[in-house]
C-alpha cells in the first residue's frame, strides 16, 4: 500500500464506515495554525550550573536515548553536567555487528550465509533474500535501538537518518542500505562535512537519488538539489543557490556508478562531463574546472563540497537541524540569538565536527531551563522503544534464537511503524515532517489514529504482551522502593516516567485506583505486604494486581506520558 | 443488542394489540408470548445507576430499627441517633432513617424509593479491597473471579465487543464510569466494557473541547494539544459529546459545592437527557470507613462525618430524582446504593464502628413494589464486640432480580452472568393486569405451587389484597427454610420463584400469612 492510500486507509477507519457525517480530525482542530510564541527569558550557551539531580540527568538521557534504563540514570550517578556530557558523547569507536541471517528457513535457503552469520558483504543472491535481508535489516537497526548502551550514538544516527533521509525499498539492494547505515552510524559524533562528502558517493545514496544514472548524456539533478537544500543550505536563506547552480553541482557529480559485486561506487570517467562548471554569484560566481581523471573528478567533488560548506548559511541550517531535533521546534529571534548563533560558530570554528555542538548545547543552562524542557513529543521511537527500555523490556533471554530474536525486533518496528515511523523508510527524502513540517512539527505525531495506537501498545504490553514481553506490573512494582506505600509509590512512578510532577488530582485518581476508592492508605500497605509475603497465592495476586493494573493504565492514557 | 432481545423488546408494543382483541390470555398461558406480555413493562431503554459507597456504610445509623432501639442504645451508646429524631417510613413504621435522609425518607414514602434489609452474602469478608471486589464480580466469598457481574452482562447483550463498536445499533457506551478508573464491575472476559469519566471536570473539558490549564511553555503547549487530541479520539467521545450538547440538567436542586456525588449524578442525569442509550452508570461517593469520630459528640450525634456523608447521598438523590422526573425520564431509571459491608452492632471506643456484615442498601425508581424488603435485624441486649447482623438477602439474588426484572435477561442466561442459580426477589412489581386469568386463586390467596413435584424450582403464586404478606417454607420437621416474602404487597396476583435445587428431596410446606389470611400448601420435591 502506498502512504496516501495509507494515510486516507486511517482518517477512515477513524471517521468509521458507517458515520454518516464527516468528522474533522482531533488534530486538524488543535494543531498549531502558527508557531507558537512564549514570554521567555531565555538563558543561552553558558554551562548549565543549576541543580543536577535525577530530574535534570533523567531529561539528558531522555533526550539523548531512546527511554532511560534503570542503569542509564545509575551511569550519571555522581556525575556533573560536564561529566555526563562527556560520558554519554563518549561513544564506542567499533561498529556493532551487522545484520544477521535470521530468514533461513526450509523453504529460503542463502547458500552464502548460514543462519545466525552477518549477510552485509555476501552475494547479493536473489529478491527473495533480499527483501528478507531489508526485514533483517530493519529489525537488527531497531534491536540498536534497543539495546543501546548509555551514549548518544542510536539517537544521533536516527537524527543523521531523519536528516539524510533514504528509503530501503527504494535503494533496494539490502547491503547498500546497510552500508549507508553503517556510514551514518560511524559518523554519529564525527565530521559532518566528512560525512556529506562520502554520502555524495555511497552507493546507497546513488541509487536512492539517483546518482547512478547521473551522466554527462544524461544529467539528473536530483542528489545535486537535495544536497543543497536538505543536506547543507537550506530553502530560505536570501540569497541563495539557483537552479543553475543545481545543474552545475549535477555536472559535477556524474559518472559514478555501482558496482553490486563489491558493494561499492565506482567512478566511470566516460560518463563524467569534464566541462568547468560555472556557480552563480551566490557561491562568488565560482567556477570548478572539469577532469577526466579518478583523481581530478574526486577533486572536483572535494571543490564541491568545500564551496557549499564554505557558506555560514551551512552551520546554521544544520544547528536548526539538531536543535528542532534535541530540543524543540521554535526558533524565535531569542533563540536564533542566544543559541543557533553561537552554536554555529562553534559548528564552524571546528570544521563542522558534531561533538563540540552536541558538547556545549546539551550542557547549557538553555537545554536545562523550564522553558524547554517536557516540550519534546516522543517520537514512536521514543514511544515504543523507550517504554520498553523504561520498563526494562527491552532484551530477550541470551538463548532466544537468532530467528525469535529478530522477529521479536521486527514486530517492535512493525509497532513504530504504525504510528507513522518506520524506520529505514522515512515518508520521502525530507524525512519525517515531525522535524520539518511547520507549524506543527512534533504534534504530528499524535493524531486520531496515532494516539489511541499509542496507548494501546501499553495497555497490550501489560495484558497480552508482545511476543512473550510483557509488563508485568507486580514485577515492576516490586522494582520500586518503597511499593508498598501508595504516596511513594505513584511519586516514584511519576519521578521515573513523567518530565514534571502531575497535578493533585491526577495523584488522586492513581491513588483510588490503588485504593479502590477507600480512604485509608493503610488498606494499600496491608494487601502488598500480603502479596509479597506469599507472592504466588491467587488470592493475593488478585487482590492488587487488578488495582496496579487499573493505575498503571490511567497513568499511560495521560497526555504527560507522551512527553519527554 | 442481540436480533432476540430485538423482539422481546418490540413483541408487546408492536405485534399483541392485534393478538389481545381475538385471544383469551388462559389459551396462552406458559408460553412465550405470554412471558413478554408479563414483562410487557420491559423496555429496552432502561437504566441502571449505582452508587457505590466506599468503606462500609454503618447500617445500623442508616436504617434505624426503632422496635430494636432500647437494645441498640446499650450496644451503640455513643453513636445512636435519638429515637425521636429518626424519620419515620410510612409503609414501616417501626423503621426509622437518618436524619440527614428525609429526601430519602419522602421516595420511600411516595413507593418511589425501596430498602432492602441486611444485604450480603455467606461467609462475609472483612477487607475492604476483598469485599468490595466480591460485591463487583459478584463472585462467592472463597471464589476469585476476574470478571465483573455488570461487564459479563453487556457482554452477553453485546457479544464480540469491542469489535466493531461503535455502530449504527450501539452508538453509545455500553457504561460509563464516572469519578475513577473503570470498576471491576464493568470487566468483561476480554476488556472492560466501560468508559470512563475520571472525574467531572475532564467531563466538562471533553464537551466544550477544552483542557486543564498549563504554564506558558513549551511543556504546557504541546501537552495541552495531546489533552484535547487525547479527549476527542476516546471512543465514545462523539456520543457522548452530542448527549451532552443536547441534554440538560432541569432540576435546581444540586449543590453547587461540596458534593461529589451530587457532582457525578448531574452528569448522569445530562446523559441520560441527552439521550444517551448507555445502560449502566457507576458514580461513588467514598469516606463511609466510620472507624472514628462518625458522630460528633454532643450534638446528639446528628452531626459528624457519617451525618455528612448521608446528606450528601440524600441531597444528590434529592435532586438526581427530581431532574429525572423533570426531564420525563423517571420511568426509566432505577438507582441502587451499595457498600462492601455494613459495621458491627456495638460500637467502638472513638465513637466509630468497626468493619461488620449485613447493611441495608437503597433503591430508587419506578415499578417498585413500595415498602421495606426484609426485617429490622434483631438486636439483643447485650451483644460481644464481633457481634454482626446477619443476612437475610444475598446481593446476588438482588442482581439477578434487577437482570431478569429490570433488564429483562431470560432465565436460562441469568446463570452465564450470576455464576450460580439465585431466587428471585419482589422487587419490582412485574404482575401486569392478568390476576382474572390466572388459574387457582377463584377462592384462595395462595394458590398451589407449580411444577409440583418440582425439581429445581417451582413458583408460588398469591393475591394480595393489599397488605403485608408473609410467605415462609417449612421442611417436613418444621425447620424454616426460607422466607420468601415478608413485605407489602400491592393489590394483584404475584409470583415468586422459589429456587430448590439445594434442598433435599421430601416434603415442605409453604405458609401464607396476610391480615387475617392463613394458608398452608404442601409441595413434593423429587429428582
Amino acid at each position: 500500500m502506498n502512504r496516501k492510500a495509507f494515510l486516507q486507509g486511517s482518517l477512515k477507519a477513524f471517521n468509521g464506515p458507517e458515520s454518516p457525517k464527516k468528522v474533522i480530525a482531533p488534530e486538524k482542530l488543535y494543531e498549531n495554525k502558527v508557531l507558537p510564541s512564549f514570554h521567555r527569558n531565555l538563558s543561552g550557551l553558558e554551562p548549565y550550573t543549576g541543580l543536577f539531580g535525577d530530574a535534570e540527568k533523567l531529561h539528558l538521557l531522555r533526550r539523548t536515548l531512546f527511554g532511560v534504563r534503570k542503569t542509564d540514570l545509575e551511569a550519571l550517578k555522581n556525575m556533573n553536567v560536564s561529566d555526563a556530557v562527556a560520558f554519554l558523547l563518549n561513544v564506542p569507536s567499533t561498529p556493532p555487528t551487522g545484520p544477521l541471517n535470521n530468514y533461513t528457513t526450509l523453504s529460503l535457503i542463502d547458500l552464502s550465509v548460514p543462519l545466525g552469520s552477518p549477510w552485509g558483504n555476501a552475494i547479493y543472491g536473489d529478491g527473495t533474500i533480499n527483501a528478507a535481508r531489508r526485514t533483517s535489516f530493519k529489525s537488527w537497526w531497531t534491536g540498536l535501538i534497543l539495546n543501546q548502551e548509555t551514549n548518544i550514538r542510536e539517537k544521533m544516527t536516527f537524527f543523521l537518518h531523519s536528516l539524510i533521509a533514504t528509503e530501503t525499498d527504494v535503494i533496494g539492494d539490502a547491503r547498500f542500505m546497510y552500508k549507508h547505515n553503517a556510514l551514518l552510524r560511524s559518523y554519529a559524533l564525527g565530521n559532518y562535512k566528512t560525512l556529506i562528502r562520502k554520502v555524495t558517493v555511497d552507493p546507497g545514496m546513488l541509487v536512492y537519488l539517483n546518482g547512478e544514472r547521473n551522466s554527462k548524456a544524461a544529467p539528473d539533478e536530483n542528489y545535486a538539489r537535495e544536497l543543497q537544500e536538505l543536506f547543507t543550505l537550506g530553502k530560505t536563506n536570501n540569497p541563495n543557490y539557483t537552479e543553475d547552480d543545481v545543474k552545475a553541482a549535477a555536472k559535477v557529480l556524474t559518472g559514478w556508478v555501482n558496482d553490486r559485486n563489491t558493494i561499492a561506487s565506482t567512478l566511470n570517467t566516460a560518463r563524467h562531463d569534464a566541462t568547468n562548471k560555472q556557480f552563480s554569484s551566490y557561491y562568488n560566481n565560482k567556477i570548478i574546472n572539469g577532469g577526466t581523471t579518478q583523481s581530478a573528478i574526486n577533486a572536483e567533488i572535494d571543490e564541491l563540497i568545500n564551496m557549499i560548506f564554505s557558506k555560514d548559511d551551512v552551520s546554521k541550517y544544520i544547528i536548526r537541524k539538531l536543535y528542532t531535533f534535541f530540543v524543540y521546534y521554535v526558533i524565535d529571534a531569542e533563540v536564533e540569538t542566544k543559541v543557533i548563533e553561537p552554536l554555529a560558530q562553534i559548528f564552524s570554528d571546528n570544521n563542522f565536527e558534531l561533538k563540540p555542538v552536541l558538547e556545549a548545547l546539551l550542557s547549557s543552562a538553555h537545554f536545562f531551563e523550564a522553558n524547554t524542557m517536557g516540550g519534546y513529543i516522543k517520537t514512536p521511537l521514543d514511544h515504543i522503544a523507550g517504554t520498553l527500555r523504561s520498563f526494562e523490556l527491552h532484551t530477550k533471554p541470551a538463548n532466544t534464537t537468532v530467528t525469535d530474536l529478530y522477529a521479536y525486533w521486527n514486530t517492535i518496528r512493525a509497532t513504530m511503524a504504525a504510528l507513522q515511523l518506520d524506520i529505514g523508510d522515512p515518508i520521502n527524502v525530507s524525512g519525517w515532517p515531525a522535524f520539518y513540517q511547520a507549524p506543527q512539527y512534533y504534534e504530528i505525531w499524535i493524531n486520531s489514529d496515532t494516539f489511541p495506537k499509542r496507548v494501546s501498545f501499553c495497555s497490550v504490553l501489560m495484558n497480552n504482551g508482545i511476543r512473550g514481553t510483557k509488563l508485568d506490573v507486580l514485577a515492576y512494582t516490586s522494582t520500586l522502593a518503597n511499593p508498598d506505600n501508595p504516596n511513594a509509590l505513584i511519586n516514584e512512578l511519576i519521578n521515573t516516567h513523567l518530565v514534571f510532577p502531575l497535578s493533585q488530582k491526577q495523584i488522586d485518581i492513581m491513588k483510588a485506583a490503588l485504593l479502590a476508592g477507600q480512604s485509608n492508605d493503610s488498606y494499600w500497605t496491608q494487601a502488598w505486604t500480603t502479596y509479597k509475603a506469599n507472592p504466588t497465592l491467587a488470592a493475593n495476586i488478585n487482590n492488587v494486581k487488578p488495582k496496579l493494573t487499573a493505575m498503571y493504565t490511567y497513568f499511560f492514557n495521560l497526555a504527560e506520558f507522551q512527553l519527554c | 443488542m442481540k436480533r432476540r432481545k430485538f423482539i422481546k423488546y418490540t413483541l408487546p408494543t408492536i405485534a399483541l394489540p392485534s393478538f389481545l382483541g381475538g385471544f383469551n390470555f388462559r389459551a396462552l398461558a406458559g408460553g412465550p408470548i405470554l412471558e413478554a406480555l408479563q414483562r410487557g413493562a420491559c423496555d429496552p431503554d432502561r437504566i441502571l445507576v449505582l452508587i457505590q459507597l466506599n468503606g462500609g456504610n454503618d447500617g445500623l445509623n442508616t436504617v434505624l430499627p426503632l422496635d430494636q432501639y432500647s437494645n441498640l442504645a446499650l450496644a451503640r451508646p455513643n453513636i445512636l441517633i435519638s429515637e425521636s429524631k429518626a424519620l419515620k417510613l410510612a409503609y414501616n413504621p417501626a423503621t426509622g432513617l437518618h436524619p440527614a435522609m428525609s429526601a430519602i425518607q419522602n421516595l420511600n414514602n411516595e413507593g418511589r424509593g425501596k430498602i432492602l434489609q441486611a444485604v450480603s452474602y455467606p461467609a462475609p469478608n472483612f477487607s475492604h479491597f476483598r469485599a468490595t471486589d466480591i460485591w463487583l464480580t459478584g463472585s462467592d466469598s472463597n471464589k476469585f473471579e476476574t470478571t465483573g457481574w455488570l461487564g459479563r452482562y453487556l457482554e452477553k447483550e453485546n457479544p464480540g465487543y469491542p469489535e466493531g463498536y461503535p455502530n449504527a445499533a450501539n452508538p453509545d457506551p455500553l457504561a460509563i464510569q464516572i469519578g475513577s478508573v473503570l470498576s471491576p464491575a464493568l470487566q468483561g472476559n476480554v476488556v472492560n466494557m466501560g468508559m470512563s469519566i475520571t472525574d467531572p471536570s475532564s467531563f466538562y473539558n471533553l464537551i466544550t473541547g477544552s483542557a486543564d490549564p498549563t504554564p506558558n511553555t513549551p511543556y504546557g503547549h504541546e501537552l495541552t494539544y495531546i489533552r484535547l487530541v487525547a479527549q476527542q479520539t476516546q471512543q465514545y467521545a462523539a456520543s457522548v459529546k452530542n448527549a451532552a450538547a443536547s441534554g440538560s440538567n432541569l432540576s435546581t436542586l444540586y449543590p453547587a459545592t461540596g458534593n461529589s456525588l451530587s457532582d457525578q449524578l448531574k452528569i448522569v442525569a445530562k446523559l441520560i437527557s441527552g439521550g444517551l442509550k448507555t445502560k449502566v452508570y457507576m458514580v461513588s461517593l467514598g469516606g463511609f470507613d466510620t472507624h472514628s469520630n462518625q458522630v460528633q459528640s454532643g450534638t446528639g450525634n446528628e452531626t459528624g462525618s457519617h451525618a455528612t456523608l448521608l446528606g450528601r447521598l440524600n441531597d444528590a438523590i434529592n435532586a438526581f430524582t427530581d431532574d429525572l422526573k423533570k426531564m420525563g425520564k423517571g420511568e426509566k431509571v432505577l438507582t441502587m446504593t451499595f457498600s462492601e459491608f455494613g459495621r458491627r452492632i456495638r460500637s467502638n471506643g472513638s465513637t466509630g464502628t468497626d468493619h461488620g456484615e449485613a447493611a441495608p442498601l437503597f433503591m430508587f425508581g419506578p415499578n417498585l413494589i413500595p415498602g421495606m424488603l426484609g426485617n429490622n435485624p434483631t438486636i439483643k441486649s447485650s451483644h460481644a464486640v464481633g457481634d454482626n447482623v446477619p443476612m437475610q438477602i444475598d446481593f446476588r439474588a438482588i442482581y439477578t432480580t434487577i437482570l431478569k426484572d429490570w433488564f429483562c435477561v431470560e432465565g436460562s442466561e441469568l446463570v452465564d452472568i450470576m455464576l450460580k442459580t439465585f431466587n428471585t426477589l419482589p422487587i419490582f412489581n412485574t404482575s401486569t393486569a392478568t390476576e382474572e386469568t390466572q388459574p387457582g386463586l377463584e377462592d384462595e390467596l395462595l394458590a398451589p405451587n407449580y411444577p409440583n413435584p418440582f425439581a429445581d424450582n417451582t413458583k408460588i403464586r398469591f393475591k394480595s389484597q393489599g397488605e403485608k404478606v408473609y410467605l415462609v417454607i417449612h421442611d417436613s420437621l418444621g425447620r424454616e427454610i426460607s422466607v420468601l416474602a415478608n413485605q407489602y404487597y400491592p393489590t394483584g396476583t404475584h409470583e415468586i420463584d422459589f429456587v430448590t435445587s439445594d434442598l433435599s428431596t421430601g416434603v415442605y410446606y409453604c405458609t401464607m400469612i396476610s391480615g387475617n389470611y392463613k394458608k398452608v400448601i404442601p409441595m413434593l420435591k423429587a429428582r
